[in-house]
């Protein structure tokens, strides 16, 4: 129980490092976010602001805006343990890589939140949208934002290990959120009543990916940042 | 502090320890021991791998052949268990720009292990020593002149507390003050039991602090005489 506190204990550490650096440096709420609402005004316009045409496609256009505007926000939390060796400094501290891994994907994942309850207003005003089952819609999301935050913060390791992040992050992040894409999309299509779906049966697909990918990105961080 | 690693046993001992940097041997069979309480001077050209030997021992350049042990751990093997216990000052600062000094050094401090209390108490303690001002204490480092942040990255280690210090090029980037806050700070750490590995060119400051003097040069070890008062036994 001592060993569970103290792992917990660092990983709030670091995620509340994280959120102090975002808090300063605004790079979410100034850049990401204005971003991602840009892109939903930009599908709105490539698509000749028909209503009835963004209602149905508005869960896919919102979790492209998502997917597109977490590449910047991971990009950001990788780059912050990159600078000044600072990444030799973790290494140094003894901290143990799998809390370090939870503590910067659960400040990913606040970001995120922030980021896809903007974008639900987005949604609600400029795609004129209806929610129709808003409990799916928050379980839906919030699963979707784990599981996008615990694939950036780990492939955001491999690639500024490398060396290349600013542009191989896209190129090894995106595929692999594509199961993601798809059931979050499946579950807003539900939650928005875009689609007669099964929402939930799309959600369980959502909890077992954010599952998995929280496990393995704890198991491999350590490897990531040592090597 | 001597009950924290094996009686006996060297805080530092090297046997033909060769290290890479890509295809480059930075370190082509260095052997060197250090006993406990010793402050040993490294020192050679540019490009000699005085850097690459500090953080060998510091477990961040994974030996390529040889054996490395640091405070009786093998590196190879146990790099994680020994790292807490070493404190590693090198030409980054290891700071955060967007937080500030006193968030920065309190951080470092809880991540090594301190509980919120502790951390907050050496905090205090480790920035008077250090000289840091205290109208900085509360802003973003990337306020903050060279000489400044270097002093609040020293300050990062103080408050671990390490064992082992490996200072590479300590007194560069700080005024003559901070110059003198670093040689006390050495003074400090052996006094205190703990040993001190330093790779400087200001061999005059630290000459006075009657270190051991090992010459590295083509990454191994041509020299290891000019022992001061510091003890121990040549590797």
């Amino acid at each position: 129980m001592a060993e569970l506190r103290r792992f917990l204990g660092d990983a709030w550490l670091v995620a509340a490092r994280d959120l102090r650096i975002e808090a300063r440096s605004r790079v979410v709420v100034d850049q990401v976010v204005p971003f991602a609402l840009l892109v939903l005004v930009l599908f709105g316009l490539a698509l000749d602001a028909d209503h009835r045409t963004l209602r149905t496609f508005a869960p896919g256009l919102f979790w492209v805006a998502v997917l597109l505007s977490a590449l910047l926000a991971v990009h950001r939390s990788a780059s912050v343990d990159q600078s000044d060796g600072t990444l030799d400094a973790l290494r140094m501290s003894g901290l143990p890589p799998s809390s370090l891994f939870l503590g910067k994907a659960a400040a990913v994942f606040v970001q995120l939140v922030l980021l896809e309850a903007v974008l639900v207003g987005g949604l609600l005003v400029l795609y004129g949208v209806e929610v129709v089952d808003p409990v799916l819609l928050v379980v839906a999301g919030l699963l979707a934002g784990v599981a996008v935050a615990a694939a950036g913060t780990l492939y955001g390791a491999l690639a500024s290990g490398l060396g290349v992040r600013e542009t191989l992050l896209p190129i090894l992040l995106l595929p692999v959120l594509a199961p993601v894409l798809i059931g979050a999309t499946r579950a807003f299509d539900d939650a928005l009543g875009a689609a007669a779906v099964d929402g939930w049966a799309w959600t369980g697909l959502l909890a077992v990916a954010a599952l998995v990918v929280t496990v393995v990105g704890a198991l491999a961080h350590g490897v990531l940042i040592e090597d | 502090m001597a009950d924290r690693y094996r009686d006996g046993v060297p805080v530092v001992d090297l046997r033909g320890a060769v290290a890479l940097l890509g295809n480059f041997p930075a370190l082509a069979g260095v052997d060197l021991t250090v006993e406990p309480g010793e402050i040993v001077l490294v020192r050679g050209p540019n490009g000699a791998g005085k850097t690459t030997l500090l953080r060998l021992c510091a477990g961040l350049v994974r030996p390529e052949a040889g054996s490395v042990e640091v405070l009786g751990h093998d590196l190879v093997h146990e790099r994680r268990s020994v790292r807490r216990r070493v404190a590693l000052l090198g030409h980054a600062t290891g700071l955060y720009d967007d937080l500030t000094v006193v968030q920065n050094v309190h951080f470092w401090a809880r991540a090594a292990g301190l509980s919120a209390e502790e951390a907050t108490d050496r905090v205090g303690v480790a920035m008077v020593r250090l000289g840091v001002a205290e109208r900085l204490f509360g802003q973003p480092v990337h306020t903050l002149s060279a000489g400044q942040r270097r002093r609040a990255s020293l300050a990062t280690l103080v408050v671990r507390r390490p064992e082992l210090w490996l200072l590479d090029e300590p007194h560069a980037g700080l005024d003559q003050a901070g110059r003198d806050v670093v040689d006390v700070l050495i003074g400090d750490a052996v006094a205190s039991g703990a040993t001190v590995l330093v790779s400087s060119h200001e061999l005059d400051r630290v000459a006075v602090l009657g270190p051991r003097v090992v010459t590295i040069a083509g990454g191994v070890v041509v020299d290891d005489t000019g022992r001061g008062d510091g003890g121990g036994s040549r590797g």
